[in-house]
């Protein structure tokens, strides 16, 4: 995995609430067999006018002028800004693949939803939980400023706008070192192969009928 | 100290705890379909790794298989492709079972795992699918993982979590004629909201959700998900333990007594302490209809459209627009006005036997409305399907104008055949009703089987009360 320490990335922002993971990759994408290439197809059904199809080259069909990220002010985000219960819906990971593919590294918002929010840390992408009053702030001086672009500084845990001022934000210890590391989660897991032995021996003796 | 069964349950899982309580949780069972494994098989062998312990796993597609002509086999062949790249690596790597694509117990895999008796009290039960938190109905700790987790339990038999926070839902009397489990899920998730259970674990208690069968609770817990909680479950009782007796994957001899009595011990302590206590009364619980695009958009039948202007929160208010806009439909609205034009019975969250007899026992000697193109019924597995021909309700529904079909995931989500057209409006027993959830364009009511059975029959939402 990518590490993860300090981004100065444009913002873009998705003024909406319970953004769903079908909204952010529909289901028709999910029958591919690949991590990925699913960044054309972000957002779809709100990104094209017609309906995408897997395996189809998505330069060539009409795009929605009105969807916020076909901007061409927002062309190359690294960070998206949105409001609250992001990412809900299905639990499918094809949803941080596409986010990521897209170019987002960094999502600010009101909240999350649990399991995509874990899922965006398997994959490098950091979300980040501000207040809402600073959410709102932030969603107005991006509508008002071209170009408008947000330092992540991750050791710091702070979001510095551009006029300086820093929001600062929370995250867990360990998953904080696993981003600034690149640590791959499986790897660690493993250094306590012998821990998971012996809980399992255990377990294989108390409730035997687990292991049928 | 008093416990929370989820304190009991977490205890029993801890293999190791980082400073900052990421805990590693050790999980017993690991439920595995076509779509979220492909690349976390393949990640496996990149890496060189082995499946810890295959003896967990159980299989079988659901989301993209078709609902008929069976014979024919899979028509579309990237749907194919990954019903084969299923078969191929559970070949390879092994499982407890494996029902692939026609085996007659083949089915969704939140219907399948319990009616084998493959989900016991006090399991850790996870699968990459967010609609796991259905096997909360066992007192289990169950929920929906990423891709990257699925490859991580295939790699490690472990998950690394943080605890969440506690919150008891208590659902307190007996319910009304009419009323079901669905009904008390959506009128839960109206209550706290989508969001509200994030972060938390919900624990389903009360006498209302203990009068409630196995099928019932999991249908109870199928939706903890639409209300933000990955985790939702319910106390062992002797409901709980009358439902496994028997099962083929259930512990059999001296080994049942010793399970019994450990299950026993599966509730939450007198006097333990949650963070978060939300109290239902089961009297007030009226049959419930969502109206816009999120489960937490819903009002009981008897209600009507809400109108946005009357909203005060900016962002909520524009989020009912929106959501009228997308349903067609105008504020002040009876629900009982709106018309249908596909009927939708079947998904993880109301596909069990007891469902479909809900749902015929309203359709019984009654026909489908003139203005209903397409009315599905769809078992939740290939062994519910066979019960249901027994009972002779494939019968009911044939007769009132239903498809009755093959077991699989079909119009809950439409990966595959089965599927809405834009605009067309459903009255659907599933658990979702997000934009395009059914189809692009679709617009989805979520209901019971037996609203649906009604909806049906009336061409438009009804009071399934009027028609009992
Ligand atoms: S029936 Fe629907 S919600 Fe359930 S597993 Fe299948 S697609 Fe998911």
């Amino acid at each position: 995995m990518e590490k993860f320490v300090r981004l100065e990335g444009l913002v873009a922002p998705l003024d909406r609430s319970n953004v769903d993971t079908d909204a952010i990759i529909p289901k028709q994408f999910l029958k591919s067999i690949k991590r990925s290439g699913f960044g054309p197809n972000a957002f779809d059904e709100w990104r094209y006018m017609d309906v995408g199809q897997p395996g189809q080259d998505s330069s060539q069909r009409p795009k929605n002028p009105n969807f916020v990220l076909n901007q061409p002010r927002y062309r190359g985000a690294e960070v998206l800004l949105t409001r609250a219960n992001f990412g809900c819906g299905s639990s499918r990971e094809h949803a941080p693949w596409a986010l990521l593919d897209f170019g987002f590294k960094a999502i600010v918002a009101e909240s999350f939803a649990d399991i995509f929010f874990n899922n965006c840390f398997k994959n490098g992408i950091l979300p980040i939980v501000l207040p809402a009053p600073e959410v709102e702030a932030l969603f107005g001086q991006v509508e008002a400023t071209p170009g408008y672009k947000l330092v992540v500084d991750l050791p710091a845990q702070a979001v510095i706008r551009p006029d300086g001022h820093a929001v600062p934000f929370q995250i867990d210890a360990f998953r904080k070192e696993c981003l600034i590391n690149g640590w791959d989660d499986i790897g660690l897991t493993l250094r306590h192969a012998d821990k998971i032995r012996e809980f399992e021996a255990r377990r294989r003796i108390e409730q035997p009928w687990l292991f049928a | 100290m008093p416990k929370t069964l989820y304190d009991k349950l977490w205890q029993d899982h801890v293999v190791h705890q980082e400073a900052d309580g990421t805990a590693l949780l050790y999980i017993d069972r690991h439920l595995v379909h076509e779509v979220t494994s492909p690349q976390a098989f393949e990640g496996l062998k990149l890496a060189g790794r082995k499946p810890w312990r295959v003896s967990s796993i159980v299989s079988t597609p659901d989301h993209n298989t078709p609902t008929d002509h069976w014979d024919e086999g899979i028509q579309d062949p990237i749907s194919r492709q990954q019903v084969e790249t299923l078969d191929a690596n559970i070949r390879e790597v092994g499982a407890l079972a494996y029902f692939p694509f026609r085996d007659p117990r083949m089915g969704i895999l939140h219907v399948v795992g319990p009616e084998q008796g493959a989900t016991l009290p006090g399991m850790t039960v996870v699968c990459g699918d967010s609609h796991t938190s259905t096997h909360g109905a066992f007192a289990c700790m169950a929920h929906g993982i990423g891709t990257s987790e699925v490859e991580h339990v295939l790699a490690t038999q472990c998950l690394l979590q943080k605890k969440s926070r506690t919150m008891l839902v208590a659902v307190e009397g007996s319910l009304g004629k009419g009323v079901t489990a669905k009904d008390v899920a959506l009128a839960i998730i109206g209550t706290i909201g989508t969001a509200g259970g994030t972060g938390y674990a919900i624990e389903f208690g009360g006498s209302a959700i203990r009068g409630l069968s196995m099928e019932g609770r999991m249908t109870l817990c199928n939706m903890a998900i639409e209300g933000g909680a990955r985790l939702g479950f319910v106390a062992v009782d002797d409901t709980t333990i009358n439902y496994l007796k028997g099962r083929p994957f259930s512990p059999t001899g001296e080994n049942w007594d010793k399970a019994v009595a450990h299950w026993r011990t599966l509730h939450s302590d007198e006097g333990a302490r949650f963070d978060r206590v939300v109290m239902l009364k089961a009297e007030d619980i009226r049959p419930q209809v969502t109206w816009g695009t999120s489960p937490e958009m819903v009002v009981p039948v008897d209600g009507s459209v809400p109108d946005p202007t009357r909203e005060a929160d900016p962002v909520k208010r524009e989020g009912m627009e929106r959501a009228l806009q997308y349903m067609g439909l105008k504020p002040a609205m009876a629900i009982k006005d709106i018309a249908i034009d596909k009927v939708f019975i079947g998904s993880c969250t109301n596909s069990r036997i007891e469902d479909l007899r809900e749902a015929a026992s309203v359709l019984k000697g009654r026909h489908v409305a003139g203005n209903v193109k397409l009315a599905l019924a769809v078992p939740g597995s290939g062994l519910v399907k066979r019960q249901a021909e027994a009972e002779g309700l494939d019968k009911v529904f044939i007769a009132a104008g239903f498809e009755w079909r093959e077991p699989g995931c079909s119009m809950c989500l439409a990966m595959n055949a089965d599927r809405l057209e834009p605009g067309e409006r459903c009255a659907s027993t599933s658990n979702r009703n997000f934009e395009g959830r059914q189809g692009p364009g679709g617009r989805t009511h979520l209901v019971s089987p037996a609203m649906a059975a009604a909806a049906a029959i009336a061409g438009r939402f009804a009071d399934v009360r009027d028609v009992l």
